[in-house]
């Protein structure tokens, strides 16, 4: 088992390096310039932006530039935003918490109710129960989340006016009313993503558990007059769950990435947002830091996902 | 209008026949700014107007609750001498205070300043080279420390440094600032200097404070905390700054104005698009202000129905212009397409130029898509007939047009498009991908088509356009077509800088990487000498006469067609009161926000 984890760490490391590569290569070709809007301004000397773009040495050679991040980013250093001047890991570090909290719980909202009405629906496959949950999550992964979002905006917020759909990291209200404020800012940004996740792995769950129910050992537990409570969640249900864990587990990095599309309609503050106007200004050092610790994180929980299967399932062994 | 005409309106106003507003109004039609024709007046003895502030009814400070603004794009720092766009200026300008303020109709409005430096109090040194400012006293930074001439100075010394990379670097390096005595700073510059109120003054002059940013000159400006967390003089204390996401602040219970301000706290919030901020304004009433709302003014319009907040438009300096190109950018002279020493094969003819001028339909731009948001223009419109310039004139007209063109010898050929000699009318016409940009060119095609001119209509995204990349075929300084369409922004109230980008030493080519302004290529040894001239003439109404003049030169010669005059909306809660100004940022006037009860 150690053996392994070194192993699948140490592929990993010429991964990550491709994946850096690629990615800072691409921002090198793309077009665009940090200081775009020194250029449209007449006011503002060409002299200025040049000598702006000379001091962050991006009129260096890719490759001098790559190097450069490289070694910087190896000492622990991620380096500063252009447009903003200050630490990376600043930036990054004030918009995780908001990040986290929001696809976290969109994360347990999306199980919760994707869990139970799966294998719900598994366990009596075509009925109206399992129908129902169907057609809704037909509707739930077909509709993007920005179009639901909007809905939502147009009937909470405008018709109804309910809850507020400019989100706020910094509430100022203090004790309960935090809670109350923060919850209903948080409703609806949550409950879009969550259900958004939920459809798809619904599904998922259903075919697995319908998959499973059907096999021998199944019709064994039950002959040996288990409880059908038992049979389902204790021998199908654990079985049925590999597939999904893999699943789970490459969304997880999300926490760290953010969702681009939810944050920028409700204006979350998070990595997504940031990532997203990071790319509209040209900010490099910004959108590598996010992208490569993002690709670094799916590695990880792609590794954390094939460790789980050991877990659930003790015939799978590692060499 | 020429300077005799001019000095006649100014006579005009000495004698109280013509009111200073009229004055004003009629020098914005030519062209010229607001705060450019105030200062022609304090020069020939007009004394400046009183700011015209809505009645401020708060009789004590604060009691106002919470100030909550929505900025779509938000600050990402907060250094006011490091702004590259104006949502950082406006972020700073809560906390940094400049010496002096840009009002709506360009007067200056004293605020670290005890007064506005005039001749006749000694201000303005006779040959207009030398500037004394007093400074006002009792005014303290956010930590208690006396706000005096060195943190002045200390601004200056900060900006010129060339490794602060500071934006503002070409309005303070040339000059010279000395501290007289400990509220008194004298501003020398190289040459007498008609339009001197730049240093120290609105957008570019917000002070820091010497005793915080002393230890972070140059190189180590990147290093200083307060870039985060400003200390200034400003109504507002700082609380805290996530970047691109919220700034917030707090009364300064010691704000050198009295009663001010009327907010407790203060909020604003960054990020979303632009119709979201117009919403929250104004449908749903979540916040209390939004700025710089680039919507359409149909949806502007539908909102505002819904009762709970009003838009204010504010004049500015954007034009939406067409340009043809002088050059010629489909064949290489000297291995550069569009080079200097080519010319455009069909619009060297003026009549080509002229009959493309009669083809843009301003009006109908105006009316179906830009509505108050864009003004239709050919910079003398406004003007009553008698000072409207003979030489340019804005008209739509598709038969004249094709007159033009027949009589030119420009004739329609089996395609229905006309052509002379080897040279067809077919050109390539560019601009950014923007819908109101996408349905002005639709408009432009359309008259063309009747006129036997043939265009076809390429749209380049905005950050490639606009991106500055050199080694891209497709930007905006290249312009590697025939035509191309973009607006031009003017955030200086003088236009020295601004008319630059006529000038030939300007011209942006392969040789300078097309870094430099003059994008049109167009030249003309009458203009640069105007130029040159207009800067260091010391009379404002000559110098304004040569503005006049050389914007009549390039609209006259028809490489370039204004379409609409851009000014700025922004969204206001019913209640709120919020004096703006064009000239300045939105929040020049912060103290004085107050909500009606």
């Amino acid at each position: 088992m150690g053996n392994y984890l070194l192993r699948r760490l140490l592929i990993a490391l010429p991964s990550l390096l491709g994946i850096s590569l690629v990615l800072f290569t691409v921002l090198a070709l793309a077009p665009g310039d940090p200081f775009e809007e020194l250029a449209t301004n007449p006011a503002v000397p060409p002299e200025v932006r040049l000598a702006l773009r000379a001091q962050l040495g991006l009129d260096d050679p890719v490759w001098q530039r790559y190097l450069h991040w490289l070694s910087s980013m190896l000492q622990g250093n991620w380096g500063f935003s252009f447009v903003s001047r200050i630490d990376v890991d600043t930036l990054i570090l004030q918009r995780l918490p908001v990040t986290i909290a929001i696809v976290g719980s969109a994360v347990i909202l999306g199980l919760v109710v994707a869990l139970p009405v799966g294998i719900l629906a598994a366990v009596k496959p075509y009925s109206w129960f399992d129908r129902i949950a169907s057609t809704l999550a037909f509707i739930g992964f077909s509709l993007p989340t920005f179009f639901i979002g909007l809905l939502f905006i147009l009937l909470f917020s405008i018709e109804l006016g309910w809850l507020p759909f400019v989100f706020r990291a910094d509430l100022s209200e203090t004790g309960w009313r935090w809670w109350i404020e923060q919850f209903k800012q948080s409703v609806m940004p949550v409950t879009v993503l969550g259900m958004a996740f939920a459809a798809s792995w619904m599904r998922y769950v259903r075919s697995s558990v319908l998959d499973v129910v059907r096999l021998d050992y199944v019709a064994t537990a039950r002959s040996k007059g288990l409880s059908e409570r038992v049979v389902i969640l204790k021998h199908a249900t654990r079985n049925a769950l590999i597939p999904v864990v893999t699943l789970v587990a490459l969304q997880l990095p999300q926490l760290f990435g953010g969702a681009i599309v939810t944050e920028q309609i409700f204006r979350i503050p998070g990595i997504g947002s940031l990532l997203i106007d990071a790319i509209l200004r040209n900010d490099t050092p910004v959108i590598m830091a996010v992208t490569f610790v993002l690709s670094a994180l799916v590695i990880l929980f792609n590794l954390l996902a094939d460790v789980l299967y050991g877990w659930l399932d003790p015939r799978i062994s590692y060499r | 209008m020429n300077e005799h005409q001019i000095r006649g309106l100014i006579d005009e106003v000495k004698a109280g026949k013509l009111p200073r507003r009229g004055f004003i109004q009629q020098m914005v039609g030519l062209g010229l700014t607001a705060p450019m024709a105030s200062m022609m007046l304090m020069q020939a003895g007009v004394a400046q107007a009183q700011t015209a502030m809505p009645t401020y009814k708060p009789t004590k400070r604060g009691g106002g609750g919470t100030l909550k603004v929505l900025w779509w794009q938000g600050p990402v720092h907060l250094n006011p001498h490091w702004a590259t766009g104006t949502k950082e200026q406006e972020g700073s300008r809560i906390f940094y205070e400049p010496l002096a303020a840009w009002d709506n109709d360009g007067n200056l409005f004293p605020v670290l300043a005890a007064e506005v430096p005039t001749s006749q109090n000694g201000g303005v040194s006779a040959d207009g080279k030398v500037i004394t400012w007093k400074l006002k006293q009792g005014v303290t930074w956010h930590d208690g420390k006396p706000f005096t001439a060195d943190d002045v100075v200390f601004n200056w010394e900060f900006i010129k440094d060339p490794a602060t990379a500071s934006s503002l670097i070409a309005v303070y390096k040339d000059i010279k600032v000395e501290k007289l005595d400990s509220h008194t700073v004298r501003i020398t510059f190289p040459k007498a200097t008609p339009f001197w109120a730049e240093p120290f003054v609105g957008t570019n002059g917000m002070i820091l404070p010497k005793h915080l940013f002393a230890p972070y000159m140059g190189a180590k400006s990147r290093e200083a905390p307060m870039n985060m967390a400003p200390v200034g003089t400003g109504p507002y204390k700082f609380v805290d700054f996530k970047p691109g996401d919220m700034v917030r602040g707090a009364l300064n219970p010691n704000y050198h104005q009295p009663n001010r301000p009327y907010f407790d706290n203060f909020e604003m919030k960054g990020g979303g698009d632009a119709i979201g901020a117009a919403r929250a304004v104004l449908q749903t009433g979540e916040y209390d202000y939004a700025w710089n709302l680039q919507v359409e003014d149909e949806i502007l319009k539908r909102l505002e129905a819904s009762g709970k907040g009003k838009v204010t438009i504010v004049p500015g300096g954007n034009i939406e212009f067409i340009l043809l190109n002088v050059t010629d950018p489909w064949n290489e002279v000297d291995g550069e397409r569009a080079s200097v020493k080519s010319k455009h094969p069909a619009f060297q003819d003026k009549a080509v130029r002229e009959a493309m001028g009669l083809l843009v339909d301003r009006k109908s731009v105006e009316d179906f898509i830009y509505g108050r948001t864009g003004v239709a223009t050919a910079n003398f419109l406004n003007n009553p007939e008698r000072y409207r310039s003979k030489t340019t004139k804005f008209e739509f007209n598709v038969d004249k047009a094709n007159q033009v063109l027949e009589a030119a010898g420009w004739k329609k050929g089996a395609d229905g498009i006309r052509a002379k000699g080897n040279v067809k009318l077919k050109f390539v016409y560019q601009t950014s991908v923007n819908q109101p940009r996408q349905k002005t060119q639709a408009i432009v095609k359309d008259a063309c088509a009747k006129a036997g001119i043939e265009l076809e209509l390429k749209s380049v995204t905005a950050a490639v356009f606009f991106g500055g990349d050199f080694a891209n075929p497709d930007t905006y300084q290249k312009f590697w077509s025939d035509m191309q369409m973009y607006t031009t922004t003017m955030t200086q109230p003088d236009p020295q800088t601004f008319m630059e980008q006529y000038c030939s030493w300007e011209l942006a080519q392969k040789e300078n990487k097309w870094a430099k302004r003059n994008i049109s290529r167009w030249r003309s040894e009458e203009y640069d000498k105007l130029h040159t001239a207009a800067q260091s003439e010391m009379d404002a109404v000559k110098r304004a006469a040569m503005f006049v003049k050389m914007n009549e030169l390039v609209i006259a010669d028809g490489y370039i067609i204004p379409v609409v005059f851009r000014p700025r909306p922004s969204a206001a809660a019913l209640k709120l009161v919020a004096p703006l100004s064009g000239w300045d940022n939105d929040m020049w006037a912060l103290p004085h926000w107050y909500k009606e009860s």
